[in-house]
């Protein structure tokens, strides 16, 4: 049995009096123990609304979540809100994209690593403070006992995120979600950050559910990718393949549009035309048509399914054949 | 040698705590190097310290009538400043100046009280309101923005107005209802942009219980404006309550030293005959109101986070 699996899951955004949006639409995906697996797209997929409802962070108001959240067998969509909470941090924990933000700004470092650990390891305050020391030397941050009694805002950025990682690894979860956790870092950091989340995921066993934009992260952390697009999922497919032969012509878009050193000289990027539009829906054909360069009539007809492809899956009528692929660009 | 043992002694704890600097001490160090900050902290200073040891400051009995013989009302006489009054005397033939003085307390005492009580309920109007948001959340700023509509000193003398027999708990009472509707509003204001805010996300997404998210979360990180609008709050709650004596609703013991009575007897009875008896406590309230403000503001610059370099 996967340790997460999640099933047709469905985020309306419902407003009074105007049409419902459906962020997410009929997502499914399983994340076994120790897997990581990335959800990759760009801003206004779905990518961040499928870890929220995952973690049950959408406000009950003004959104509809439909589908099914297992973990560990248990419909975690069904929870009341206070069993949700007691397995929030204990059994899923969360990173987020800005590590200043994401911080309370007036406690110290400290207390907001000890306060998880009281809450849900019921450890006295003694206690935790030793294990928040280890915690913070497990991430990597130097003179870990001094950093205890730091506000956020003496931390610098990398300092931050790895607190932050620190606080949500505190009660050893069994799965991790990180939203764009390096999104928001300076790129040294961010290799820094990468490194330790990968290593603290090889260590502890821990899932993880790797949300970005950024395809380099992609390439160097997870096992499987999921590409989405206007809350679908397009492609599914393992790492290595889905680098070396995209078969969603969004996908292939994506892997164009990243400026490589590799590139012979006076080779030009190439951008995706366009920009996600909200009013593009999958009910008459692809939402991706208006903007794909593979476009067939029956794209802007026939709703693509998905479907499995090479070992992982497809939404495309029309895939990129391996033979463009490899060119570098489609024209 | 003495002084190379003591800094070997110092334990290094207490280094690590000193690294430790929060936004508190933070806004406090920027308040030192601003002129405004030190001018409305030195008036405040001075103020606070007079009003505390007035009794003992206070060169004269306030409540003797020492130069009683003298005055006659009915000719318009009250004797001017001299040596022993530097302040003259009012019409009782009482140090002025010792009145003054003591005055300084009742004023600090209804100032800091009124705001006090207008901070306490406005808080826990204002927090019901933004940690619970929804119904309560409408029913109770529905209750505020009926406080809100009344022109703040009618609220003050309507609720003056109220009690059987005015006093100096009337007046405090009074002046806090005025405070009360403001602190609630901002509270709840802040509150809830902390509820949409990142870290409480980030500590629900940890499972942080309800109460500490609402007590150790949302409220700390809402109390920034609530404390500086205090502050200021502080100055008109003075001007008010000078108001409610002038208008008659305040301590109608005579004998009492307060500003507000001082002023009001000084302007209608004596402004002819004496003007300086209405000029002085006029002058000190307008000083001490000015300092507070001038702290307040400073304060919120302070901690404006807009402000930070």
């Amino acid at each position: 049995m996967a340790l997460l699996e999640v099933r047709d899951l469905t985020v309306e955004f419902v407003r009074r009096g105007e049409r419902s949006f459906t962020a997410v639409d009929g997502v499914s995906f399983d994340v076994e123990p120790g897997q990581t697996v990335g959800l990759v797209g760009e801003s206004g997929c779905g990518k961040s609304v499928t870890s929220l409802a995952i973690m049950r962070l959408l406000a009950k108001r003004g959104n509809k979540v439909s589908g099914s959240v297992r973990f560990e067998g248990t419909e975690l969509l069904k929870l009341s809100d206070r069993e949700m909470r007691d397995r929030r941090g204990r059994d899923l924990g969360m990173v987020f994209q800005d590590p200043l933000s994401s911080l309370n700004p007036v406690i110290p470092i400290g207390l907001q690593i000890t306060e998880v650990l009281e809450r849900h390891r019921g450890m006295s305050r003694k206690a935790a403070s030793v294990e928040a020391v280890d915690l913070l030397d497990k991430v990597g941050i130097p003179d870990p006992s001094r950093r205890l009694s730091e506000y956020p805002h003496q931390l610098s950025g990398g300092m931050r995120q790895r607190a932050l990682i620190a606080i949500a690894l505190a009660c050893r979860p069994r799965l991790l979600i990180a939203d764009e956790p390096t999104t928001a870092l300076d790129v040294t950091i961010q290799a820094q950050i990468l490194a330790l989340l990968r290593e603290l995921v090889q260590d502890t066993g821990t899932a993880l559910i790797m949300i970005t934009h950024d395809l380099g992260v992609v390439a160097g952390l997870c096992d499987e990718v999921n590409v989405l697009y206007g809350g679908k999922i397009v492609e599914r497919a393992q790492r290595h393949r889905l680098f070396a032969e995209p078969r969603h012509p969004y996908t292939h878009g994506l892997l164009a549009s990243i400026p490589r050193l590799d590139a012979g000289r006076g080779e030009k990027l190439v951008p995706i035309r366009g920009s996600v539009s909200d009013n593009i829906p999958w009910d008459h054909g692809c939402a991706f048509a208006p903007r794909c360069p593979n476009a067939l009539p029956v794209c802007r007809e026939v709703q693509p399914q998905l479907a499995p492809d090479q070992g992982g899956l497809l939404r495309c009528h029309n895939p990129v054949r391996p033979a463009v692929a490899a060119g570098g660009g489609t024209r | 040698m003495n002084t190379l043992l003591n800094k070997k002694k110092e334990p290094i704890d207490k280094l690590a705590s000193v690294s430790g600097r929060s936004l508190g001490a933070e806004a406090l160090r920027r308040m030192l190097r601003s002129p405004v900050a030190i001018t409305g902290g030195v008036i405040t200073a001075l103020f606070l310290l007079l009003a505390i040891f007035a009794p003992l400051i206070a060169p004269k009995d306030p409540y003797e009538r020492y130069l009683q013989g003298e005055v006659s009302l009915g000719q318009g006489i009250i004797p001017g400043a001299q040596p022993g009054f530097p302040l003259g005397v009012d019409d009782f033939g009482r140090d002025y100046l010792s009145r003054l003085l003591v005055g300084a307390q009742q004023t600090l005492l209804v100032g800091v009280l009124a705001t006090v009580i207008g901070v306490l309920v406005g808080v826990v109007i204002g927090g019901l309101a933004g940690a619970f948001g929804g119904w309560v959340d409408t029913v109770l700023m529905r209750l505020v923005d009926v406080m809100l509509s009344v022109p703040s000193l009618l609220l003050a003398i309507s609720v003056a107005a109220l009690f059987q027999k005015p006093s100096q708990w009337t007046v405090i009472l009074a002046v806090s209802m005025i405070g009360v509707p403001i602190f609630a509003r901002l509270l709840r204001g802040s509150m809830l942009g902390q509820r949409s805010s990142d870290h409480v996300l980030a500590a629900t997404s940890l499972g942080v219980k309800r109460t500490s998210i609402v007590f150790r979360h949302m409220l700390p990180n809402s109390l920034g404006p609530v404390i500086v609008q205090a502050t200021l709050t502080l100055a008109t709650a003075i001007l008010e309550a000078a108001a409610l004596s002038f208008l008659g609703l305040g301590d109608p013991d005579p004998n009492r030293a307060e500003w507000g009575i001082m002023l009001s007897r000084g302007a209608r009875q004596f402004l002819d005959v004496r003007p300086e008896l209405a000029y002085y406590p006029a002058i000190a309230i307008i000083v001490v109101a000015l300092g507070f403000t001038l702290l307040g503001e400073s304060l919120r610059e302070a901690l404006d986070p807009k402000n930070r370099r």
